[in-house]
């Protein structure tokens, strides 16, 4: 059952029977807009970016993004940089896989964020989504769409913590601007 | 619209913070030269480069890569400045292309900061050059613009240097080429990946979506250091096979000899809430032997990544302790009394706690790593398999080229039971060289130095033995360079059971005349392999796998011969002559820093442990133990015996043709 997530709201990542996840996938798909007049058919290309942020106590201790795709200690893994986005037709650009049984311990958050690195506002860019799905069975979680953007080139779209045994995800769904995840960081550190 | 320039073209440029996008296919080294109203480079502070990569205005990156992005911002650019080259040049000594002409043309693109392309050029027509200026942004009546210039320089970076009035540009030159080798020399190659997937995911990941995206390049693709242009390649060596001896074979050398061999069952589900039990050969690929190979990479970089997550957090528990522990002592109130105390048993306790943890999810790794380092040893075939295995009692000379080689063992201290064995590609990109020096490691400070000349030799002649050994009969050759015959008994192996085609060359002659030997073979081959004509070749050229072994250098050697030496370094590994030195540095510590590109040149094993080798993922250094033969077996003698009594029935059948 995919929950459409709405800013703020937060879900624990359980499966339907309970059991705790052992591996997600963080997909992400979009869409340029298209142009409206002559030559609408030119459209512009859109690069964004998926990145995701270990922390450690607020402190940050890894980053898998386009230039280094899998974190040191192996659990999560970049699948590559998508630079044209896809037909937005469902599928994922960009997929970041964690897998939660080799986080290391001291890592109790993931942020992941999306970054325009081609300046474009999300104000261009149609179709845009990130989901959690279940990698152990392809089942979509979660869902965030992010439809409406404004001029604004990155979000902060969720992150996934520790809670109890197990992990949860929150919805951020918070606006930035930056090209890389670095112009991000003091955006990101309130959400911590 | 984009512009897409030719030779000399030039195109204005509307903007002064640019993006210079450069596309190779192959890792080159970029950086950018700023030039005065002459075009002339006036100190080498106008250079950027992967040694010094940043200066006002421009960003490279510090290392050779396929793919760059370097940032220029014209407008920080100091008034002298008029002109901004940006150049590409091969990385030298570390076994890669040598002319860019053996690559893709270089694509170069100038971009906007939103990625929009103004200009792109294309450098086509590239040959022997070995750096070359791709663009050129320069300053017209207050504008900038671009022009595409794409001159060559067989000379390398020394030369382009020079040309752009740049007085120590050899110096200078020497300098990039350093740091662009260091940052290579000291990391294994991670294996090519076969298939599009990074790696992979030990969890079970049936039923899942395909992955979209995937096409992109992982990064162990992306930082492979390129296999040699012109190298060999084992299916094409494997024709050469079928006309020197046994039938011809029709088969189109680019195709399996055998269909791919089932994959074995996949691992079955331990017991409930157990991982699951490993197999033997449970990873991507056509043959087992390639399935093998892939596994215990697989392994190497899963044992590399679990302690990376490992000691990352006990560094973090560390730093949080020592954090706390300040944070009482600041505090005047808590400073002292039971306050304090409590407080500091507490962030102790925390320490403890979360290093417990961290350590119980490194054993529950390291357990599932033993045992499928139980199943994987065991399965291993003679080119990976210890010398103690069974596998090499049951030997037998192979019909097939050999895909890896075996050098040793490697271990960290968080386990040093768990020994990973440390597979290499073959044919070698890169020669060996066998420290016999003491400087490196504890355990060669223990040994004297004779003994540990000994036990260099020793490994050097275990190593060769085993290419003998996994290659088909007549498909790999030895050389021996000993001059003053001090690596005689280790030799034994190798002399006793008439593998050599020559006795080891004794004395400056001998040195000569080996390396005579060798160095017309290379040229003969480059030149045959440059002008297209490699049917012209003689026909008595040896096409086997040719291992030059250097004991005692520089003993015995003259100023030529040392410059052969280095020729064969450089040149040698593309067209299948390969090198194996058994040397202390310090012995030829006389010729000064002319030999630093050699040595870096070859991957650096010892005799002894050693831990010098750093993984190509995370960059721990791993414990190299070389892969010797138990003490007083046999079986180097007999395996070779063997060899060469498979040569000489293969030697009657080619007369019987």
């Amino acid at each position: 059952m995919t929950v459409n997530m709405s800013k703020g709201q937060a879900i624990s990542l359980q499966k339907a029977d309970g059991a705790t996840l052992t591996a997600v996938r963080m997909g992400l798909g979009w869409q340029s807009a298209p142009r409206r007049g002559l030559f609408g058919s030119r459209t512009k290309e859109v690069d964004l970016d998926a990145s995701a942020v270990l922390f450690a106590d607020k402190q940050p201790v890894d980053v898998v993004f386009f230039r280094h795709l899998t974190s040191d200690d192996g659990s999560v893994r970049h699948t590559g940089d998508n630079l044209v986005g896809g037909a937005g037709q469902g599928g994922d650009d960009e997929s970041i896989l964690v897998d939660l049984q080799r986080v290391p311990v001291h890592i109790d958050q993931i942020v992941f964020t999306v970054n325009s690195f081609t300046g474009q506002t999300f104000a261009e860019v149609a179709n845009a989504f990130c989901r959690l799905v279940d990698e152990t069975n392809g089942q979509e979680m979660a869902r965030y769409t992010l439809t409406g953007g404004g001029q604004y080139t990155a979000q902060i779209m969720a992150k996934v913590h520790r809670a109890g045994n197990g992990w949860q995800m929150t919805a951020l769904g918070t606006p930035a601007n930056g090209r890389t995840f670095q112009d991000l960081m003091p955006s990101i550190v309130p959400h911590l | 619209m984009t512009a897409e320039l030719v030779r000399g073209q030039n195109h204005p440029l509307p903007q002064t913070r640019l993006e210079v996008r450069i596309a190779a296919g192959k890792p080159v080294v970029a950086g950018a030269t700023l030039g005065d109203d002459q075009g002339k480079v006036r100190s080498a502070d106008w250079v950027a480069h992967p040694a010094a990569p940043q200066m006002p205005g421009l960003e490279v990156s510090r290392q050779a890569a396929a793919d760059h992005r370097l940032a220029v911002d014209l407008g920080a650019m100091p008034e002298a400045v008029h002109t901004v080259t940006v150049l590409l040049a091969l990385p030298t000594g570390v076994g890669g292309p040598v002319r860019f002409g053996g690559l893709v043309a270089p694509f170069v693109a100038v971009t906007d900061l939103d990625g929009d392309e103004i200009a792109t050029f294309t450098i086509t027509d590239l040959d022997a050059e070995s750096a070359v200026t791709a663009l050129e942004l320069y300053r017209r009546n207050g504008a900038w613009k671009v022009r595409a210039v794409g001159q060559g320089y067989a000379g390398g970076l020394a030369a382009m240097l020079h040309d752009q009035g740049l007085p120590e540009a050899a110096t200078l030159a020497t300098e990039i080429n350093d740091a662009v080798a260091r940052g290579m020399a000291r990391s294994l190659t991670p294996p090519a990946r076969t298939n599009g997937g990074d790696g992979r995911v030990r969890t079970a990941t049936t039923g899942g979506e395909p992955t979209q995206g995937a096409s992109a390049p992982g990064p162990a693709a992306a930082g492979a250091t390129p296999a040699p242009i012109g190298a060999p390649d084992p299916s094409g060596a494997d024709a050469s096979a079928a006309r020197s001896g046994g039938p011809v074979n029709y088969q189109h050398p680019g195709r399996r000899t055998t269909a791919p061999t089932p994959p074995p069952a996949a691992s079955q589900p331990g017991p409930q809430g157990q991982p699951p039990r490993p197999v033997a050969g449970d990873a991507a690929g056509w043959t087992m032997e390639e399935r093998l190979y892939n596994q215990v990479w697989g392994m190497f970089e899963d044992l590399a990544r679990s302690t990376a997550a490992y000691r990352s957090a006990v560094d973090f528990a560390d730093s949080r302790m020592e954090k706390e522990l300040d944070a009482v002592l600041s505090d005047p109130r808590t400073r002292v009394g039971p306050l304090a105390d409590a407080a500091r048993t507490e962030a102790r306790d925390k320490h403890t706690r979360l290093v417990e943890q961290a350590r119980a999810v490194l054993d529950r790794d390291l357990a599932q790593l033993v045992a499928e380092a139980e199943v994987v040893e065991p399965a291993l075939p003679p080119a990976y398999a210890r010398w103690s295995s069974p596998v090499w009692q049951a030997y037998e000379v192979p019909m097939e080229m050999p895909m890896a080689l075996r050098l040793g063992d490697l271990h960290l201290p968080e386990r040093t039971d768990l020994r990973i064995p440390m597979i290499v590609r073959l044919p070698l990109e890169r020669g060996l060289w066998v420290d016999s020096g003491r400087g490196g490691s504890s355990d060669a400070a223990m040994v004297d130095s004779t003994e540990m000349r000994r036990l260099a030799m020793e490994s050097a002649v275990a190593h060769a033995a085993r290419l003998i050994a996994v290659y088909p009969a007549g498909e790999f050759t030895v050389h021996v360079i000993d001059p003053a015959g001090a690596g005689a008994a280790a030799l034994t192996p190798l002399t006793s059971t008439g593998v050599l085609p020559e006795a080891p060359a004794l004395g400056a002659r001998g040195v000569a005349a080996v390396l005579a030997k060798l160095t017309q073979r290379v040229d003969l081959v480059q030149m045959a392999v440059r002008s297209g004509a490699v049917d012209a070749l003689p026909r008595d050229l040896d096409t086997a796998q040719q291992l030059l072994i250097v004991n005692d250098f520089p003993h015995g050697f003259d100023d030529r011969a040392v410059n052969q030496l280095r020729y064969l370094a450089d040149e040698g590994p593309s067209v299948g002559v390969h090198l194996m030195m058994v040397a202390d540095r310090e012995d030829a510590r006389a010729y000064g820093p002319v030999l630093d590109p050699l040595w870096r040149a070859l991957l650096r094993v010892t005799p002894v442990a050693d831990d010098h080798l750093a993984d190509p993922w995370v960059g721990h250094a791993w414990t190299f133990e070389p892969s010797l033969a138990p003490q007083g077996s046999e079986v180097l003698t007999r395996v070779l015996s063997q060899v060469t009594r498979a040569r000489e029935s293969y030697g009657e059948h080619d007369i019987a043709d």
